[in-house]
This record gives structure tokens, sequence and C-alpha cells, in this order.
């Protein structure tokens, strides 16, 4: 165990080598990170490593939190949950970090709540699903939206523009399996029928059979796809393929540019309700999200040349909110800043004005979500 | 336990015992020795993490054990064993969530359960050999992975779902110290159990039949009904201890009964070496360090675990432990009776 602590040593000497010589007197407040930077869900973690590294620096520039600089200890859970739980016991028993952020996906999130909730220490997850907040678990706090509000906020438009008569196509991943059940939910309480249920494999390359069937029953109105990713493209353009002419609409999880590179023309027209980032340039100035947005966006990508996903805005949403409560609470006392966090109120951020309550752990409602409309291969708000 | 060089003959251990110790003598040395580690190393360990670590290690080394037995004893490939460690785990969860059961009387029909599904399905698939066995075990693996997946009532879907504690007598384990007695009393008495099964003439059976299945039957061993014995026994093992291992860790997913973990089970039976019970235990030390030393090398973790599995099997081909048993035998450290492994 000796050669285990001198090696973790030298890790992480050489990882923090440079800021360590400068740091003040005070130890560094350190902040754990579990997030998925390998494997399946490599996509969603890679832009909220980025993000929470660039907000230690903006952190840090700033002259760091209460006095002290702020640390960030992460590592890669490889996209498996079993794995983060182990990496959270780490950081909370062996690096002894201040809080926690992390869980990309809700697996993960899932498996490390049972040790933030012995630990008791203030957990902030990334993930989509409304497990996560619901019921409410004491200690855990997201700042995403979850599949539910992307459902309702689909289905209103949807109920708003005359349809009463949808098909749908989910993914068989974790993801999309999970929203289904959730749109079923919605469609029932909004009154709306799912005539065509139709499921597939994300990694398909091709989905025109699913999409044949859909397009030959009667009565259908309008087809919402339920995945993300790679998925995405491949119906979208499977559905240009097809010649069908349908309203198509999407989860908030093609909300990239990278979907509309993709997918090209096929992705124009397509409805769906993404976080105002993706069109925070077109919002009135008088707009609280606006500038904060457009900040993040010009920072992110001049920093990273690459572009911006919602998933890494999460991360910064997360980052503002545990910022905010240690401000207030003038402490990172554990069990201080969780009430703070939990009474966050009317703190703007990328995703919504952010309202917490001790019932409600994601403190966004529906309004915060925009349905865009893909035009001249760009997101702008749908009329 | 012992290693005999020669893999091609059906064996007859009493014949070849040590000059220095009996094989009753090492054994017990061997115990001693394990026993000892297990009891002394919570002095070294300064904080809850490492005792994780040191739990996790004794879950995949008595996996590792279990596994070896059908593997490197009888020599019947499995690419599926996590699936068994799987029913277990989730077994022993649905029975506790939804039914409401007490964590052991849930944790012994799982078991029985695992067991009986393990024995209708070697009836089957233990007539393949080779690579045919390997698919088989694979797909079985992932049939199981993908039901727990999918039957998200009872399962929390890919999402996973929480495990109680685990009580008996209406008293809770709880916290890594405790449970660490649990998981390494369980070691010690699972390399108990495996050294007595392999030294009675059961386990010179399987040993036989890992040798040539022809001249083993010959020899009057009835083939199919030990390697179906094995095969349960194993897959047993695996599901109690995913029983514990659920409710130690206090959330399962589909992940832990998947394809990968059924191939790390495969590398610590491979890289500790076949036929060697101390084999598995290194081969799960190193597998449950490994990754922990390399989580600070972000991006080449994979690549240096790659290249130092690849650097092992190369220079020890046999798997550590009876490759460096040999060497030192033949160095003249010991004797040329079969080394402690």
């Amino acid at each position: 165990m000796r050669f285990f602590n001198m090696m973790v040593g030298v890790v992480c000497a050489l990882a923090i080598g440079a800021s360590a010589a400068q740091a003040p007197a005070a130890d560094p407040v350190k902040v754990g990170a579990v997030l998925s930077l390998t494997g399946s869900a490599s996509s969603l973690g890679d832009p909220e490593l980025k993000t929470l590294e660039m907000m230690v620096d903006q952190t840090n520039r700033a002259g760091g939190l209460l006095g002290r600089l702020v640390e960030l200890v992460h590592y890669d859970d490889g996209s498996e949950p079993g794995k983060a739980n182990v990496l959270a016991k780490r950081l909370i028993e062996d690096d002894k970090v201040d809080m926690l952020i992390g869980g990309t996906t809700t697996g993960a999130s899932m498996a490390m709540y049972p040790l933030i909730e012995r630990a008791q220490i203030p957990f902030i997850s990334l993930a989509g699903a409304l497990v996560i907040v619901e019921p409410v678990k004491r200690w855990m706090f997201k700042p995403a939206h979850h599949d539910r509000m992307v459902g309702q906020r689909v289905m209103l438009d949807m109920k708003a523009r005359g349809y009463t008569s949808i098909a749908m196509l989910s993914d068989t991943s974790g993801f999309g399996q999970s929203a289904r059940k959730e749109m079923l939910n919605v469609a029932q309480k909004v009154g709306i029928t799912v005539a065509v249920d139709e499921t597939f494999n994300p990694k398909d390359t091709d989905v025109t059979t699913q999409l044949a069937k859909i397009k030959n029953t009667p009565g259908v109105q309008a087809l919402f796809v339920v995945t993300f990713g790679q998925g995405a493209v491949v119906v979208t353009k499977n559905i240009a393929q097809l010649g069908i002419e349908l309203p198509h609409y999407e989860t908030s999880g093609v909300a990239t540019r990278e979907y509309i590179r993709l997918a090209g023309p096929a992705a124009e027209g397509v409805r769906l309700p993404a976080p105002v980032l993706m069109v925070a340039a077109d919002l009135p100035d008088s707009d609280p999200q606006k500038k904060l947005s457009v900040d993040y966006v010009r920072e992110y990508e001049s920093r990273y040349q690459t572009d911006v996903s919602s998933f890494g805005a999460y991360a910064r949403d997360a980052w503002h909110i545990w910022v905010n409560a240690v401000t207030q609470a003038r402490s990172v006392d554990k069990a201080k800043v969780r009430d703070f966090i939990e009474n966050t109120t009317g703190l703007p951020g990328t995703s919504g004005m952010i309202n917490m309550s001790p019932q409600d752990h994601l403190g966004l409602d529906i309004s915060a979500l925009k349905i865009v409309t893909v035009r001249n291969g760009k997101f702008a708000i749908a009329d | 336990m012992t290693h005999h060089p020669d893999q091609s003959l059906p064996r007859s251990r009493q014949s070849i015992s040590g000059p220095i110790l009996g094989p009753g003598s090492r054994r017990v040395v061997g115990l001693a020795a394990l026993a000892a580690v297990v009891a002394l190393l919570p002095l070294l360990l300064p904080n809850a993490f490492y005792f994780d670590v040191a739990i996790r290690i004794a879950i995949l080394a008595v996996n590792g054990i279990a596994l070896n037995l059908l593997m490197g004893y009888t020599g019947q490939i499995s690419l599926g064993h996590a699936g068994f460690f799987g029913l277990g785990a989730y077994g022993s969860a649905v029975l506790t969530t939804h039914f409401g059961w007490a964590p052991l009387p849930a944790l012994l029909a799982a078991a029985g359960l695992t067991a009986v599904i393990a024995w209708g399905v070697a009836r089957v698939i233990l007539r393949l050999r080779g690579h045919y066995l390997a698919m088989a075990t694979l797909g079985l693996g992932i049939i199981i992975s993908i039901v727990l997946g999918n039957e998200a009532a009872w399962t929390g879907g890919p999402d996973g779902m929480p495990v109680d504690g685990f009580s008996l007598f209406g008293l809770t384990l709880s916290g890594e110290r405790q449970w660490y007695w649990v998981f390494g009393g369980l070691l010690i008495a699972t390399v108990i159990l495996a050294q007595n099964l392999i030294d009675s003439p059961a386990g010179r059976a399987l040993q036989a039949l890992h040798g040539s299945e022809t001249a083993a039957s010959v020899a009057g061993i009835d083939v199919g009904r030990r390697k179906i014995a094995v095969f349960v026994l194993s897959a047993t093992v695996s599901a109690m201890l995913g029983s514990l291992s659920a409710h130690y860790s206090g959330y399962i997913n589909p992940g832990i009964a998947g394809f990968l973990q059924s191939v790390e089970l495969v590398i610590i039976v491979v890289l500790g070496g076949m036929a060697s019970i101390y084999g598995s235990i290194f081969g799960a030390v190193v597998m449950g360090l490994l990754p922990q030393i390399l989580a600070g090398y972000e991006g080449w973790d994979s690549v240096l675990f790659g290249v130092i599995l690849v650097v092992t099997m190369i220079f020890l081909p046999r798997g550590v432990v009876p490759s460096l048993a040999t060497r030192l035998r033949s160095a003249g450290v010991t004797g040329k009776g079969g080394a402690a492994c």
C-alpha cells in the first residue's frame, strides 16, 4: 500500500506540479469530478471536463473562492457506472474533496449516490433522467433538464400546432428507453395518441424498415424521434431518403452543431426543444440568460477551438450553482453549502433561471427550453 | 493447487509430492500466509477507500478462483461468468426490494436459482468444446445482461437499482471496515474449499479430463457429469458472491453482468496462472490495483494497462505465479516438487 500511496502521490504531483508551486498558504478548495471521458458517453463527458477546467481557471484568476484557490480532481469512469462508484469513494475518502460534480450518465450518478449520502457531501449530477431529482435526494442536485420536461415541451408544441396522432421512434439505449417511457406518459396526459411506437438500435446504420411502417400508417401527423448522437443522424438521413414529409421532432439530445453538420440538408426544418445556449445570440438583450450564454460560448470556443454543446453548459451551470452557494455560505462546510444550494433562487444559467427548493432539486421549469428549428444550417428560434 | 508442468497427461498426484514439504503442509503454509495478510492488512490501510479497493480485490479473487476451477483445472472456457455473478446480485436485489425478503434467504434463493439455471445450461453447452464452448458461454453472458437491462420494471433497466444493506438477526453490516472481514473471510474459505476439492478424488478427475477427456472416460470418469458439477459449483459461488457484493455496494446495474466483466475474470485467471489458486489471487490484486494506480494518467491508462498485460503474457506465458514458480524451481530455490501455488 505504501507503494500505491507513493504512486498516487507522484501522479498528483505531476498533474498539478506547476500550480502547486504558487499556491497560497491556505489549502485549496477541492472539487471532485467523475466523468465519462472514454466509452460510449465520452462525447458528453469531454465537453464537461473541458468546461470544468475552464471554470477552475476563471475562478482562480478572479482570486479563487473565499481567498483560497480551487483545485479540480477528476477521474474517468469509462462510461461504466460500477467504476464511478469506486472513484467517488476515492474522491471522498482519499482525495477528501469538498464537493462532487459528475456522473455524466444517470447510471453513474445513481451508482455514486449511496456513497454521497453516507459521506454527506454536496453532489451536482450532470445526467439527464428524472430519477435523479424525483423523489428528491437530500444531497443530490442537477442543472440539466430531465427527459419528462423535454417530452412536455415537445408535446405542447405538437398540441399547439394541432397534431393529436403521432409516431414515436425511440432508440434502445438506456437514455432512449427511459425517455420513451416518460414520453408515453406525457402524451397520454396531454391527449396525444401515439399511433406507432417503434424502436431502433442506436448503432444501426439503417432504420428505413421502421420509418416505412411509420410512413404507411394512416392518420399520423408528426414524428418524434427519441435518441441522441449518431442515431439521430441516421434517422434524419433515412427520413429524407424515404421522402417522409411529416413534421419531424427530435429531443434536446441532438442540440449540437455536429448533428447539423453530419445530417446536412436533411436536418432542415427539424424541430426540437433546446437550452437557450444554442440560440443565445438571437435572444433580446434584456434576457438575463443572454450575456452569460454568449460569454460561455465565446470563451469555450476560443479556448478549445471546438463547438460548444449543452453538456458542457450543464457543467458550467453546476459550477456556478456551487460557487454561488459557497459564496453565500462563506464556507465550504458541506452541510451549509448543501443548504445554500437548495436555496438557490433567481440564479441565471445557460439552461434557464434556477430556483431550487427542498421539494425541487432541479429548479428549472419548462420555459427554460425553447423550441428551435434548423434553418439554413443553423439553429434558430422557431416561430 | 499444485501445477504439474506436463499438461498432456492425466495425473495422479500422490506420486509427485515434493521432497521438502508434503502437499498437506505446503497448503497449510500458503493458507497461514494468506490469513496473515488478510488479518494484518487493515493496519496498513489509511482510509475507507483503501478498504474498498481491498474488498474489491477479494471479490475479484473469489470470482477468479471460482472460474479457475472451471477453466484452469477442468479446461472448460467460460466467457460469460459475470452473468452468474449478475444473476446472484440481481436475485438478491429483486427479492429484498420487491418482495421484502430478508437478505440471507434471498441470497440462498438467488444462489439456488442460479445453480438450477447453470445446471440446465451446462447440460446443453458443455457438450461443446474449445471455441464452440467459448461462443456458447459468451452468448449466455450477453443474454443475461440484456435481460437484466430490459426488464426495467424489476431491475430498473440500464440505470440499475439500489440495494439495501445486509442484515442478519437484526444486525446490519455497515462500512468498509466491517465488510472487509466478511470478504476477507470469504476469500480464505474459498481457498480452503478449492484446495480440498482439487486434492480430492473428484478434483483429480477434473484435472484428468482437462488433460484428455477421452483418456479420462477410459479411466472410468463420468466426464459429462463431472463437467456439469464443476460448472454449477463455479456459477453458484459467483452468484453468492454477487449477492454479497450487491448488498455491499448498495447499487447495481447490468454492467456487472456484462461481457467486459467476464473478460476481466478470464484475464485474472490467465494472468495469474491457470490451475493456480494463488495465481487467481495475484491476478485479482493486479486487476484491482492497476486501474487505481493508473487512474491519474488520463487517456494513457488503457494503453499502459494493455502494455503491462501483453508484456506479462509474452514473458510469463503460463501466468505469473506458475511461470515464476517454475523458474524458482529450476534455479534450485526449492526442490523439484510442486511449488506452493
